[in-house]
Order: C-alpha cells, then sequence, then structure tokens
C-alpha cells in the first residue's frame, strides 16, 4: 500500500504543478514510512519540503499556502502527533470555505498513519478519527487496499476540501497488489461493498477491513452469510449504502478499532436505528476497541478487536434475531 | 566561557509627540500628499472605530474590538504594502484593512453576525479576521511559501497582539519562517495589554522584537503611534523580504485607548491615569501637529476632513443596516464545495424550522 501512495503523489505531481507535499521527514528520507519516497528527487525541495518539527506550523503553513493558490499534501508522522494541528484543522482548515463565502478555500490532504498492530512506540498507535469526524467541514478518508490508497489519494488531492487521509499503519506493507499507475480516482463520499451476502451487514474500515474479511469467510464456513462494507470515507458517512444492506440483510455488526464511546460506529448505529430500523431482526452490535487508552504493545492484540470477536458478535446478532 | 552570540534591539522614531522629525524623514515623509492621504486613512479609521462602538452601545452591532490609538500602526502598515501582498491581521486591523480596500460596510457586516464581511471586495487574497490568537501567523508563513515556491515578488504581513507572543503558534510561524527565509513580516501590536493582562504579566522578556532573536531572524521596535517610523520600518523589512532575505519581526508599541472589546470594562483593571497619559501620546495628534508645522492643515481642513468621513461612515452603516438577514441556506452555503446528501437533507429541514428560534 504505501508504494501506491508514493505513486499516486508523483502521478498528481506531475500532472498538477499547484500540488507540493511537506511535512517531517518526507524529503530525503521519503517519509518515515516510506509513503513520499522517491518525490523530493523528482520533483525538487521546493514541491516536496521537510518542515520544522512543528505540526501546528504543518498544518498552518498548509492553510497558507492553499488559501494563496497551492494544493498541499501534508504528513503527520502519526495520527497521535495530530493533537497540535487540531486547532489550526478545527479552527481554520474546515471553516476557511465557509467564513470567507467561498473566497479563500483549503484544498489540503492531511495523511497520518492509523491505528496499531505494529509494535510501535506510545502515542504511535492511535484511532481517533472520532475527533475529525466531528468537524463540520472535513472528509475523512481511508483506505483498505493498494489500489484503494491511490484512487482515494487522487481523489483526495483532487477534493476542492480538506481531507483527512487516515492510512492504516499495519495494512502498510500487509499485502501486495498491482496497480496501474493511470491516475484514476476512486469516488469519495462512497463506501465499497467488498463481499456480498445475505445475512448479516459487516461495517468497517481501516485495518480492520482485515480482520472483517477472515470473520466473514469463517462465518461462511458456518453458513451465515455475511456482507462486508468498508466504509472508506468516515465522514461523510455513505449511509445509502448502509442502510440498502442492512434492508436486505436485517443485520448490523460494525467493527472499529477505535474506542467504542461516540465512536464513528455510534453514528452508523444512530442512522440505522433512524432510517433503518424496521428493516432490522436483531439489535445493532458494536466490536470496538475498549474505552481505554491504547496500551503499549504486549497488549495491543488484546485492544483491536480479533477475528474472533467478530466472528462471536454475528452469531450473537444472528441467534437474537426475531 | 567565550560568548558565542550576542544581541541588541534597536527601536525607531521618526516623529515625537510633539509633531517633530526625529532624525532623517524617509522620503515619503517629505511628500505632503502622501502625509495627508495617510492622516486622512487614519481620521477615517479613528471616525468609523467611533461609529462602530456606538452602534454596537446602541444595539445595532455585535461585539466590536475597537482599535482606538492603534491607527498609525495600521496605515503605517497598509501603506508599506503593496496591493499584492497579503494581509493576515487580528481582529483589531481596522486602518490596515479600510486602507487595503475591505469597506466599511464588509467590516460592520462581519461584526454585525454576517459571514458575507468576510468576502472582501478589495483585498481578495487577504485573509479574513482571526479570533483564534496567533494562529494567523502560520498562514502568512504559509502565503509567503507559496509566493516563494512560485517566484512571485509578493510578501505575506501577518500582524499579532502582545499577548499573542505567548501563543506557541506564533514561535512556530517565526522559526518556520526563518528557516526557510520566507517573505513575511511579522507585525506584533504592543498596546499594553491582552484583555486585563499587561505586557509584564506576559513575558520576562525585555522587548517583544527579541523574540526574533531565538528564530535566527531580524527584530526591531518603533514607535506604534508614530506613523513614519511605522511604515518606514515595515517598509524596508518588506524589500527585504522581497529580495528573498527573509523575515522580520516589527514590534510596534502602542497603546489600547480603549476597552479590550465592547464586552470589555478596562476599568477594572488599569488606572484612568494610566490610560490619559497614553492618550498623551496617541497618534493623529502628533501627525496633525506635524502637518500644521509643515503649513499643511489648519482646523477648516480638519472639519472638511471629519465631515467627509462622517458622509462616507453614514452612507455605510445605513448599507449595513439595509443588508438583508441572510437565509439559514447561508449555514449550509461554502461548507463544502459540494455539500454531502446529509447535510443537504440538513439544510432543507432549517429551511423549515427557519424563524421558530429566539431571536
Amino acid at each position: 500500500m504505501v508504494e501506491a501512495i508514493a505513486m499516486a503523489h508523483g502521478w498528481e505531481m506531475q500532472h498538477d504543478p499547484a500540488v507540493v507535499v511537506i511535512g517531517e521527514d518526507v524529503g530525503a528520507n521519503g517519509g518515515v514510512f516510506r509513503a513520499t519516497q522517491g518525490l523530493q528527487q523528482r520533483f525538487g525541495a521546493e514541491r516536496v519540503q521537510d518542515t520544522p518539527l512543528a505540526e501546528a506550523a504543518i498544518a498552518g503553513v498548509a492553510i497558507g499556502m492553499a488559501a494563496q493558490g497551492l494544493k498541499p499534501v501534508a504528513e503527520i508522522q502519526f495520527m497521535g502527533f495530530l493533537y497540535p494541528a487540531l486547532d489550526q484543522i478545527i479552527n481554520h482548515m474546515s471553516r476557511m470555505r465557509h467564513r470567507t463565502r467561498g473566497r479563500l478555500t483549503c484544498p489540503i490532504v492531511m495523511r497520518m498513519p492509523h491505528g496499531g498492530g505494529i509494535h510501535a512506540p506510545e502515542h504511535h498507535s492511535e484511532s481517533v478519527e472520532t475527533l475529525l469526524c466531528h468537524v463540520p467541514g472535513l472528509r475523512v478518508v481511508s483506505p483498505t487496499s493498494p489500489a484503494r490508497a491511490y484512487g482515494l489519494l487522487l481523489a483526495a488531492i483532487r477534493d476542492p476540501d480538506p481531507v483527512m487521509f487516515l492510512e492504516p499503519t499495519r495494512l502498510y506493507r500487509a499485502s501486495r497488489q498491482e496497480v496501474p499507475d493511470d491516475g484514476r480516482a476512486l469516488p469519495l463520499d462512497q463506501a465499497f461493498v467488498l463481499r456480498e451476502g445475505s445475512d448479516v451487514t459487516l461495517v468497517s474500515w481501516g485495518a480492520m477491513i482485515a480482520e472483517t474479511l477472515q470473520a466473514a469467510a469463517e462465518l461462511a464456513d458456518a453458513g451465515i452469510d455475511a456482507e462486508v462494507i468498508d466504509l472508506a470515507t468516515l465522514s461523510p458517512v455513505d449511509a445509502a449504502t448502509i442502510l440498502d444492506s442492512v434492508a436486505k440483510t436485517g443485520r448490523l455488526v460494525i467493527v472499529q478499532e477505535a474506542a467504542r464511546n461516540v465512536g464513528v460506529g455510534a453514528e452508523i448505529a444512530a442512522i440505522v436505528a433512524e432510517d433503518g430500523l424496521f428493516d432490522l431482526l436483531a439489535p445493532i452490535r458494536r466490536v470496538a476497541g475498549y474505552d481505554t487508552v491504547m496500551p503499549l504493545y504486549r497488549l495491543e492484540r488484546d485492544y483491536i478487536p480479533s477475528v474472533r470477536r467478530i466472528v462471536d458478535a454475528v452469531r450473537s446478532t444472528v441467534a437474537d434475531s426475531r | 566561557m567565550r560568548t558565542v552570540i550576542e544581541f541588541r534591539v534597536e527601536s525607531l522614531q521618526r516623529l515625537d509627540p510633539d509633531g517633530n522629525a526625529v532624525g532623517e524623514l524617509p522620503a515619503f515623509a517629505l511628500d505632503p500628499d502622501e502625509v495627508l492621504r495617510m492622516y486622512g486613512a487614519m481620521t477615517l479609521a479613528r471616525a468609523f472605530d467611533t461609529k462602530a462602538v456606538n452602534l454596537q452601545r446602541t444595539g445595532q452591532l455585535g461585539t466590536y474590538a475597537s482599535c482606538l490609538g492603534h491607527e498609525a500602526t495600521h496605515i503605517g502598515i497598509g501603506a508599506a504594502m503593496r496591493a499584492e501582498d497579503v494581509l493576515a491581521p487580528v481582529y483589531r486591523e481596522v486602518g490596515t484593512q479600510l486602507w487595503r480596500g475591505v469597506t466599511m460596510r464588509e467590516i460592520l457586516l462581519y461584526w454585525g453576525g454576517d459571514e458575507r464581511g468576510n468576502d472582501f471586495s478589495g483585498p481578495r487574497a487577504d485573509f479574513p479576521w482571526c479570533v483564534p490568537i496567533a494562529t494567523q501567523t502560520l498562514h502568512a508563513a504559509g502565503a509567503a511559501m507559496a509566493f516563494k515556491i512560485r517566484h512571485e515578488p509578493r510578501c505575506a504581513v501577518a500582524t499579532i497582539g502582545d499577548g499573542g507572543t505567548s501563543e506557541g503558534a506564533f514561535y512556530e510561524a517565526l522559526n518556520v519562517a526563518g528557516a526557510r527565509a520566507l517573505p513575511v513580516v511579522f507585525v506584533v501590536v504592543n498596546n499594553g495589554w491582552a484583555i486585563s493582562v499587561p505586557v509584564a504579566a506576559q513575558t520576562a522578556a525585555r522587548t517583544l522584537a527579541q523574540k526574533a532573536i531565538a528564530a535566527g531572524i531580524p527584530g526591531l521596535q518603533v514607535d506604534g503611534n508614530d506613523l513614519f517610523a511605522v511604515r518606514e520600518a515595515v517598509s524596508a523589512a518588506l524589500e527585504r523580504a522581497r529580495g528573498g532575505g527573509g523575515p522580520t519581526l516589527v514590534e510596534a508599541l502602542t497603546y489600547r485607548l480603549s476597552d479590550h472589546t465592547t464586552a470589555d470594562d478596562a476599568s477594572r483593571y488599569r488606572s484612568a491615569r494610566e490610560v490619559d497619559d497614553a492618550r498623551a501620546l496617541e497618534p493623529l495628534l502628533r501627525t496633525r501637529r506635524f502637518l500644521e508645522k509643515a503649513d499643511r492643515w489648519n482646523a477648516d481642513r480638519e472639519r472638511a476632513l471629519l465631515e467627509e468621513c462622517a458622509g462616507s461612515i453614514d452612507a455605510a452603516v445605513a448599507d449595513y443596516l439595509a443588508a438583508p438577514r441572510p437565509s439559514t441556506d447561508a449555514m449550509f452555503d461554502h461548507l463544502f464545495a459540494n455539500l454531502p446528501e446529509r447535510i443537504r437533507e440538513q439544510r432543507i429541514a432549517a429551511r423549515r424550522h427557519a424563524g421558530t428560534g429566539g431571536h
């Protein structure tokens, strides 16, 4: 996936001179995960700039550049380092278009590794997408395969509004897939049905898609036919795809790595409760991280929902059906 | 121990409180028409400011941040900038904004609770008013980075208050601007008070100009009630920046003669004596004295100028008061270039519920 991300940067920088890349160690080092590998050699140190080590500055400078006509793609090294930048993102980036009545805009992509599972140090494994999804004026997007990383990142860069692009850390090098470098974007604001099924709808995003697909495969062996939806855009949520699926299956299990309390899963559950309640044959269930601090890595696999937890939740949901 | 580095902070004054020239005046100050133009703008800023406060007091404007006493700093900055430069202001830079073509109607609309006031018809690339303290300094740095990348001979100017220099964003902005030699000028409008906290309680630093030292960029003080000194210093900083010489920090020492905003009562935390002392140093008086000494100004001309200002202000106020209240759609317009489906549904619901709330 990480090569696909670098490739998408390269395509767009080649075809749009307004695109610039900024962040910590994105230049000579190509990013700590190599997501900007080779870009500085190709496009020069002006368009691919290492910034001083200051996240508020990365976001604030991106806003200034964007308001004056550039399209910055900014890397925050880990999602746990995002917080100093939130002032800029929430108070300015998300609302510059709105408060100037469209005079100044922020076509910015803020990329950041999201989630745990790679034995990283403290503060390097956070899943705090809820903080961003709650902010009006932001799009929050997360890819789950190399092809979707390529296509969604292109879409995010081309989008005229700020996009928070959450890259699942443990998928960076999890799978290999041939991705044609053809400049084709995938749609934002649209969920992807990765597996069709008739008995239960599983909605997930980010790295948890891997466990969710594995759970679906195990459930199939047990005779339960699960539909798997990759949310892809976490905000705004593609409610139609979820509601259509629930209308078909009558059951909904939401899988998220983030803490359960006020998570994106809660919003999805609320949408289905408001607009799809009578389609349900069983209560909605959430499989989520615990409402605790993300532990250091010895326990991280006990925090991140396991395939077993997902399978159990689905079995209970099916058993509880009316 | 050996000394690795030493620093000093210089202070510039060109016009003393009695309106006498100090040292050699810059060329623009020797051009009477140009000085009259700037004096006219300072006078308009003050008259408009007074009117805005009155509108708030009579319930016709929301909370407003007065710029009383800042006119020399504001117009000095404005006159030093080129039209194609961009300004990233705080919420008090009325004078600079008027100079740059933001209209009085727009200023009133903004403080009157209407986002249309931020859609400047004049300086289209200028940043809007910035309420979150010091955050605008990074926008100016980013704008400067854009100009540098595109090799455009343009500069950004950020203003910031004395209290703002305590914020992290301010240091991040100075640092990144220095590290990348960005064409940006930071002007600290040191008016002595961050609401109720005086500068001495804000920092142990003797000057705010010296905050530049740690970022490796030049910093200097100017008399912020001295129109000529402000313009000269900011002009020099802009020309250096435009020529690739990097950023400068200018600390303009002035005084907030008003309350912090119309929601504030400064008598709770500072003495009338202090304000009276500061009033003796205020900027319009000394500019007028300069003009009078040069035989370019008298009571008749002053009266005519004030009448002219009042006329244009009254017209703008009437225009502002006649502006129709926006529809509820304004909450949703411009949130995104393309409003997501589920928010479109809320836009329709808001129309249905419009007018059902309080006032």
